[in-house]
């Protein structure tokens, strides 16, 4: 599916990471493999540190510590906020929606949207695609969407596959009506066949989290979890990515009437440093315009590794000029969508930590 | 280039046999973890770039099919 937006933009993103580090090298303990075979694989899948929120730490408190951020450094006026979205898999309770605590927690306005979306790596993408289809409305000028997800609570610390990429983050990015003309393409797919190849199996109202469900299990390779914890078909994952985000891209270039060329990052999710440099090899783009460090040196945060990219690795280039930008996320749902834009003169594009 | 080939599986997996005829997916001897190092280590030794697509368990079911997908990706 196809968009086209016109006169919208980003003017701030704002990432809020955990303050604890975790070094790859001091949990190869945890996993039933030797250290020889963990650092090797370390070096392939670029593993090398992930943030990992303390024990009790939620989506919510990350988001609001971004805002009061934004609010005490008179970046964002609350009263200017008419739509506020929480993009997450890790919603403080079932019911009510997250952003209606938040929009509670700091007396917004009650004209304003709160808005609770269920997507993971490309939380993003479908994000920014939400908040421009509601910014064609007059009344809203200006969205917060929120992406955050603190997954390290439901993934196995003994599971080789999936904790050592994992990490916990939150992004607040500011997108508004644009008093110039510029185009946005858009594209988005989902194939809900493959729904389960990332899931965690108990919690929901089908397989409710009991002792049974916690009882960890070894896998065929070695690694243990229960179903409780998220699992993830990694073979499943890897080759639905390279067999459909390379056309998704080619197809976006046609839509937005562009060559690779025209492109001066590749900001996309980055589920390892292996997966992220055979797309740019099956793309043919620099790996170098297509950054892997944000897996490597902070680990997955699902829909947020794009803001995190973004902040980390283009921070004061995109405050103090603009940038062509292509970005996408692909994974759970299964979902893949991708964005071409220019991002520029932003008010703020920096990491915080809580 | 066999005879590396299987080098390379022995050091991947030592408490396994690569010289013997198996399906070393099917039985068990290389998880898909193994194919990410399997992939760097041939790239690595023989100078190669593994298409991502090419990445199929199949590929790596044996050491003629490895040597087979060296073959094909030197030619790209």
């Amino acid at each position: 599916m196809d968009f086209l937006f016109k006169d919208k933009k980003i003017s701030g993103i704002l990432t809020i990471l955990p303050q604890q580090s975790v070094k790859f090298e001091d949990e190869i303990e945890n996993y039933s493999f030797s250290p020889t075979k963990c650092m090797k694989l370390k070096l392939a899948m670029g593993y090398k540190e992930h943030r990992i929120a303390k024990r009790g730490q939620t989506s919510l408190d990350f988001c609001e510590a971004g805002l009061k951020y934004l609010f005490e450094n008179n970046l964002l006026e609350k009263d200017d906020i008419d739509a506020l979205l929480f993009v997450s898999q890790t919603p403080e309770y079932f019911m009510p929606c997250t952003s209606n605590l938040i929009q509670g927690h700091f007396g917004l306005k009650h004209d304003v949207l709160c808005m609770d979306i269920n997507q993971g790596c490309a939380g993003f993408e479908v994000g920014l695609i939400q908040a421009f289809m509601l910014l064609d409305q007059p009344c809203i000028n200006k969205v917060a969407l929120m992406n955050a997800d603190i997954l390290s609570a439901k993934v196995s610390k003994r599971d080789r596959n999936s904790w050592p990429l994992i990490g916990d983050a939150a992004s607040i990015t500011i997108v508004e009506k644009l008093g110039e003309p510029n185009i946005i393409h858009a594209n988005i797919k989902m194939d809900g066949t493959g729904a389960l190849a990332i899931n965690i199996p108990a919690g929901g109202f089908r397989m409710p989290c009991t002792d049974e469900t916690a009882e960890m299990v070894e896998d065929e390779a070695g690694n243990f979890r229960s179903k409780d914890n998220l699992v993830m078909q990694g073979d499943a994952v890897f080759n639905f990515v390279l067999r459909e985000v390379p056309p998704m891209i080619e197809h976006l270039f046609e839509q937005a009437n562009i060559t690779k060329d025209d492109v001066d990052w590749y900001m996309f999710h980055q589920p390892n440093k292996f997966m992220l440099n055979k797309l740019a090899d099956k793309l043919e783009v620099p790996r170098e315009k297509m950054p892997s460090n944000i897996v490597e040196n902070f680990g997955n945060a699902s829909g947020v590794t794009v803001p995190t990219n973004i902040s980390y690795n283009l921070g004061d280039e995109l405050v103090n000029g603009s940038k062509k930008l292509c970005m996408a996320g692909f994974g759970v749902g299964l979902t893949w969508a991708s964005i071409y834009m220019e991002v520029g003169n932003l008010s703020f594009n920096k990491i915080i930590e809580f | 280039m066999k005879e590396i080939i299987v080098k390379i599986l022995t050091e991947l997996r030592p408490e396994f046999d690569f010289s013997v005829d198996a399906d070393f997916i099917e039985e068990g001897m290389l998880d898909s973890f193994d194919l990410v190092n399997l992939v760097s280590d041939i790239e690595n030794e023989f100078g190669v770039v593994i298409d991502g697509m090419d990445i199929l368990p199949e590929n790596f079911s044996s050491v003629e099919n490895i040597e087979s997908l060296i073959n094909r990706s030197k030619k790209r």
